[in-house]
């Protein structure tokens, strides 16, 4: 039914169609209205049976989920920036132990400075944690990586993260098509765990392994991640024949035919992307865009054939590798291996700036010139940037970065909008 | 593509009014995105919202920088905020205020804009006067039907009683029934005036 509503709903009522049984909760911005709504339809009992645990931290929501999934249960939390980075070790073990949970992340930046606007820092730091990361570029996309991500989930035993840019979709209301109840339930069997914890049956799970059979072990959560390669686009094409409309995949081409050109980006970023590469196609730019979906597996052979023939690729990304720079460019260049072409690296919206059509333009066409530097920065004011800098060279106790640009900035100027 | 700017302060129901017009939108069977300006939002400091429209599906994701029309909630920002940021002269103005633009200080801003797209709506009087408290949201979007004719008042109404069930949901339509009686009476003085 289509339905116009807030992201965090959409994403809520599309878990609850999934029949979780164990969902734990720690509230943190921009996640929060996501468990907020599933609380309500678990008292209500629109959802049940199932169980709402309110945690004390996120590090003990995914420490719930993983007992829970451990005993057979279909377990979900949802979570984002410093929330993430707290349950870290709990996230590696959720990967090590196979525990097929599936966990919203709602995009956002990571302090210091304290931030609470979107950006991709969050989920990037974990992208070699074991988990598949799947990136949503529309709510209603969002919705439907979560029916897929449970599938996904319990058929190779390996939990996925669903990642969707915080605020941008998370806050927008916009049109979406809630599937029926049977559907899903025909696209979604009953969770048959691999393992579980049963009194009747004991088991341990999680026993130490040494040095003979730890790479091994290891391994096998890798040989998973390969097989998702061959799974995603098959649930994918499941998914578009039960309900009728393509939502995931491992990635997603737009106007790439005979692009010389061509944008990689992940999550809500491509569909401002794509309006801008429309308006540069209309003057007769050959240029396209290239939509990472599955970032864990990262899918090297699908995204070779969709930039091998480009003249240039340009990798824009909302998360700064500090030392480096990119990190989805680190990995669209492994898929380029042996390929000569033009590649610029552009980091962007870093903590909630604006990514806009017009500074897009602007980056397009430098692209298109090969005027721009391989590491750039989109919008970066760079009078604020030498200021400090200058500051740092002229004084042993220059003070604190954030207050001192903060001073630069001057009130006004750090309001909304 | 229509879009909408709304400005007001944190309490007034500012993202609530977004989120009301692109549900009427919705309603009628249109594309409509509505997302607020995010930042720590609390009572009383400068709220942005947006509102886009559309006939077919909308994949843009930036802040409404040039917006077709522009609601102001709250008069006191005008001078504060640049609300008028990225206006255009053929725009839909819409201010709750009981004032005139030219009493408000903005006559010499606005010489050159349309005048049948320039109005003031004491929507808080009416929205107090139908609901008992003085949040002009839902009367506001009233005004915007009938300036705009983006949208028809029973679509407006009809979201708001989505959205509000009961006493609370009847009283702000009302508000907007009122608001948007009052903007069209005050459209039929501008015009005939301009015929006249």
């Amino acid at each position: 039914m289509l339905r116009q509503v807030e992201g965090s709903r959409a994403v809520a009522e599309a878990v609850a169609l999934c029949r979780p049984e164990v969902i734990c909760a720690y509230p943190i911005s921009p996640q929060t209205h996501i468990v907020e709504n599933l609380s309500q339809l678990v008292k209500t009992s629109e959802l049940a049976p199932c169980e709402f645990v309110n945690v004390e931290s996120e590090f003990a929501a995914m420490s719930v989920a993983i007992g829970a999934s451990a005993t057979g249960a279909r377990a979900y939390t949802a979570t984002a920036s410093q929330g993430l980075l707290y349950m870290v070790e709990a996230l590696y073990n959720a990967s090590g132990l196979g525990l097929p949970i599936v966990m919203t992340v709602a995009n956002r930046a990571i302090g210091a400075p304290i931030n609470i606007w979107n950006d991709h820092s969050d989920s990037m730091s974990q992208r070699d944690s074991g988990w598949i990361q799947l990136y949503a570029e529309t709510n209603q996309e969002a919705l439907d990586l979560h029916i897929q991500a449970f599938r996904l989930a319990e058929e190779l035993s390996t939990p996925v993260m669903v990642c969707m840019d915080g605020f941008i979709l998370t806050h927008a209301v916009e049109r979406v098509d809630m599937p029926e109840q049977e559907l899903v339930d025909a696209f979604l069997p009953p969770f048959q765990p691999r393992q579980v914890l049963d009194p009747a049956e004991p088991i341990s799970i999680g026993a130490m392994v040494g040095p003979e059979a730890f790479m091994e072990v290891k391994y096998l959560a890798h040989a998973k991640q390969m097989q998702a390669l061959e799974l995603i686009p098959q649930i994918a094409a499941d998914f578009k024949h039960a309900f009728g409309r393509e939502s995931g995949g491992l990635v997603r081409t737009y106007r790439v035919e005979d692009a010389e050109t061509i944008v990689v980006a992940l999550g809500s970023v491509l569909g401002t992307i794509e309006d801008t590469v429309d308006e540069l196609r209309e003057q007769g730019e050959r240029i396209g865009v290239l939509g990472i979906t599955a970032f864990r597996p990262f899918p090297l052979e699908a995204v070779r054939d969709a930039l091998g023939h480009a003249k240039r690729v340009l990798v824009l990304e909302k998360a700064l590798a500090v030392g480096i720079g990119g990190i989805v460019s680190m990995n669209v260049r492994a898929a380029l291996a042996g390929i000569h072409l033009h590649g610029y690296t552009v980091i962007a919206g870093l903590g909630g700036r604006p990514i806009t059509k017009a500074s897009l333009r602007g980056l397009f066409a430098d692209a298109v010139a090969d005027r721009l530097e391989p590491l750039t920065f989109l919008d970066m004011d760079w009078d604020l940037v030498n200021g400090e800098l200058e500051r740092i060279g002229s004084s042993r106790t220059s003070g604190p970065h954030a207050e001192n640009i903060l001073r630069d900035v001057g009130p006004v100027a750090a309001g909304p909008v | 593509m229509f879009q909408v700017r709304i400005h007001g302060r944190g309490g007034q129901g500012v993202v609530t009014a977004a989120e009301l017009l692109s549900l009427a939108a919705f309603n009628e069977g249109r594309y409509a995105q509505a997302f607020p300006s995010f930042g720590s939002e609390r009572m009383g400091a400068p709220v942005v919202a947006f509102c886009r429209i559309d006939d077919h599906e909308i994949r843009v994701r930036e802040p409404v920088m040039e917006p077709d029309a522009l609601i102001v909630q709250d008069p006191t920002l005008l001078h504060q905020v640049d609300v008028f940021g990225g206006c255009k002269q053929d725009g839909f103005i819409l201010i709750n205020t009981a004032k005139s633009f030219d009493e408000l200080g903005l006559g010499e801003f606005v010489r050159d804009f349309r005048h049948e797209r320039l109005l003031t709506v004491p929507a808080a009087e009416l929205a107090r006067e139908h609901t008992g408290r003085p949040v002009a949201n839902a009367a506001l979007l009233g005004g915007f039907a009938a300036v705009t004719g983006l949208i028809s008042i029973d679509a407006v109404a009809g979201a708001i009683r989505a959205r509000f069930t009961g006493a609370v949901g009847e009283g702000n339509v009302a508000a907007a029934m009122a608001a948007y009686a009052w903007v069209g009476d005050e459209l039929r003085e501008l015009t005939g005036a301009a015929s006249g």
